[in-house]
């Protein structure tokens, strides 16, 4: 179910800015990988390259070939809609649908892109996806309750269910632990812990320590300065990274110290 | 305080000069309420003895007085702030009753004027085979006139508005997009009589001289509506948070469907409310429907497409014009039932926002 992904030689642009240069890397199947670097490096926004969602954003514009397994995503009869269910995508900000119930925000996926389901078969996937995401002792018993009534870790769990509920191959997580306090962050880091059995996931995180404790590989973008182009500095174990990076840049970074 | 064998920063704590009274002298707690009564009553008693009583003086002066009295004795106990504070105070309740006064009043001027003829007779008779100074007859065919031609006029332009709006949030950009708003900027400024006239060259050109008819009415209320529920339609559509469609874009969800099922819904009750303020922006107009839907109608006529159709505001200029006094009690009946309609509508948008809103806990 995991799918490896090949990125050579990608340039991001916002229009004629370039804002992230020549990233290659390979990100491998059934392991977390770990994006550190400073704000406005980039990370994010490769990241949303992976999943075509930069997209969304006019006028941002890709250079460069992403493979997920053998298949270029930017290829020229490749659908994004149809990339992003395969390779979701979790936020910053808990984003669960205000109109719907938790019930019918973990089906969303599903439901939206109007799958036929029999009521039997929704309420197995809610509840696999919601015990998938350690959320369903909590909600088992007002699962027709609004999502948003939920605290803003269960809200960020409820938005993990969600993506895990279209089966996707790939999960990409853009900072979803930094607005939450520390026992909510520690049961997201369980739940990538466990979801890396059948998922890769690639982490965006602002926290060293997080990046240590859920990644097996990191990667270190940073940016020589402002206006300059977002650069992966460095890749590697995550062990390696923060015990005996190659770049000074990284150490400096990792350390605290700078310039 | 034994700051003596510490810092020198804090000056001459042996004086006790320096040292800040934290309190204020400040009047009761009730004084502004026994105040204005007392106002009131003594400016009452003064112009009740020199015989010169009337509601508008009375208010004017208990006023002056209350604000002079409670700003002078507010600055001789409390200070100077706290007085400036109850002059300002006494201005905003002074300017917002202002407001309301016009309101209240032409509301209790319908309601006094109206309640004479306004009763089951007067809403489920039409004018056929009434003089019209005859004590008979009511404005039946004027309410389905009005409610067949605001429901058309809505039928088309809620579809279009939405649907425009949705264009202009989600998929313009640009030159088109700045182009779109200033003409839908421009259309919202169109005088109602001119969108009158366009509908009758536009059935003129279509279907020859004096074949105006209830639909024209629509569609001239329509050039109306149109450009109010794309405005407040885009803004509720804006307010939609873009992390909502990222969410549903990141499930792989196609944008149309995001749009239909997503960005939608989340606005559902600002959009129904939007709606129903265009609604009765467009149920009072007059002008474009006296052009349009033809003031001489006096029978219940249930097809837009067929002959002349009347509704409340025709009906309630065609009898001013008449001039009688019966003409005058029926005028504002009429003028009672509009208004009862467009409060029954906003109660209905109420309960409709309500349904719709997002939910939480």
């Amino acid at each position: 179910m995991a799918k490896r992904i090949d990125v050579s030689g990608l340039h991001v642009y916002y229009g004629d800015f370039l804002a992230v240069a020549d990233v290659s890397m390979t990100i491998e199947p059934r392991s977390v990988t770990a994006f550190i670097g400073a704000s406005g490096c980039g990370k994010s926004t490769f990241l949303r390259t992976l999943n075509r969602m930069h997209e969304v954003t006019p006028s941002a514009r890709v250079e460069g070939k992403v493979l997920l397994d053998d298949l270029d995503i930017y290829g020229p009869d490749v659908d994004p809609v149809m990339v992003r269910s395969e390779v979701g995508m979790v936020f910053q900000k808990a984003n669960p649908f205000p109109t719907m119930s938790i019930y019918d925000n973990v089906i969303a996926g599903a439901r939206l892109n109007n799958r036929r389901m029999s009521k039997s078969e929704a309420d197995d996937l809610v509840e696999q996806s919601l015990r998938g995401a350690n959320l369903w002792e909590e909600v088992k018993d007002r699962l027709n309750r609004p999502g948003s009534g939920l605290s803003g870790g269960q809200q960020q769990r409820l938005c993990i269910a969600r993506a895990t509920a279209v089966r996707p191959s790939v999960l990409l997580m853009d900072e979803p632990c930094s607005a939450l306090d520390p026992i909510s962050t520690l049961a997201i880091e369980d739940l990538i812990h466990q979801l890396k059995e059948d998922y890769t996931i690639v982490i965006v995180t602002h926290n060293m320590h997080q990046a240590a404790r859920v990644s097996d590989r990191t990667a270190f973008f940073n940016l020589e300065a402002p206006g300059k182009p977002g650069k992966l500095i460095e890749m590697g174990e995550t062990n390696q990274i923060f015990t005996r990076p190659e770049k000074k840049e990284t150490e400096n970074y990792i350390t605290g110290r700078f310039g | 305080m034994n700051t003596t064998t510490t810092q020198p920063p804090t000056p001459g704590p042996e004086t006790g000069t320096e040292r800040v009274d934290l309190r204020r002298g400040s009047l009761p707690r009730h004084f502004p309420g026994v105040l204005l009564a007392s106002c009131a009553a003594v400016v009452a008693g003064i112009l009740l003895l020199f015989g010169t009583f009337g509601f508008l003086l009375w208010g004017l002066l208990t006023a002056a007085a209350y604000v002079v009295i409670s700003v002078t004795a507010s600055a001789r106990v409390e200070g100077s702030r706290k007085a400036k504070d109850r002059l300002v105070t006494s201005l905003v309740y002074g300017c917002f009753l202002l407001a309301m006064l016009p309101l209240v009043s032409v509301l209790w001027t319908v309601l006094v004027n109206g309640l004479a003829r306004f009763d089951g007779y007067f809403l489920t008779v039409s004018m056929n085979g009434v003089l019209p100074s005859m004590d008979a007859g009511g404005a039946y065919h004027a309410i389905v006139g009005t409610l067949m031609i605001t429901g058309m006029a809505t039928l088309i332009s809620v579809p279009i508005g939405v649907m425009a709006a949705v264009y202009l949030v989600e998929y313009a950009q640009g030159r088109m997009k700045r182009i779109i708003m200033f003409f839908v900027d421009v259309m919202t400024g169109i005088p109602s009589i001119v969108a009158g006239l366009f509908v009758v060259a536009l059935w003129m050109m279509l279907f020859g001289p004096g074949r105006t008819n209830g639909a024209a009415g629509a569609i001239s209320l329509t050039v109306l509506m149109i450009p109010v529920v794309v405005r407040s339609s885009e803004e509720m559509l804006r307010l939609v948070p873009q992390d909502l469609r990222e969410a549903s874009y990141a499930l792989g969800v196609p944008k149309w469907r995001t749009i239909t099922k997503v960005v939608l819904p989340t606005s559902a009750a600002g959009l129904t409310t939007g709606i129903m303020l265009a609604i009765a922006r467009v149920i009072g107009e007059t002008a474009p429907l006296i052009l349009t839907a033809g003031t001489s109608a006096i029978s219940i006529n249930w097809n837009l497409f067929d002959g002349q159709m009347m509704n409340l505001p025709v009906f309630i200029y065609s009898q001013v014009r008449m001039g009688g006094a019966i003409n005058y009690e029926r005028a504002w009946a009429a003028a009672l039932t509009l208004i009862l309609v467009v409060m029954l509508l906003f109660f209905l948008a109420r309960m409709l926002g309500r349904l719709f809103a997002p939910k939480v806990r």
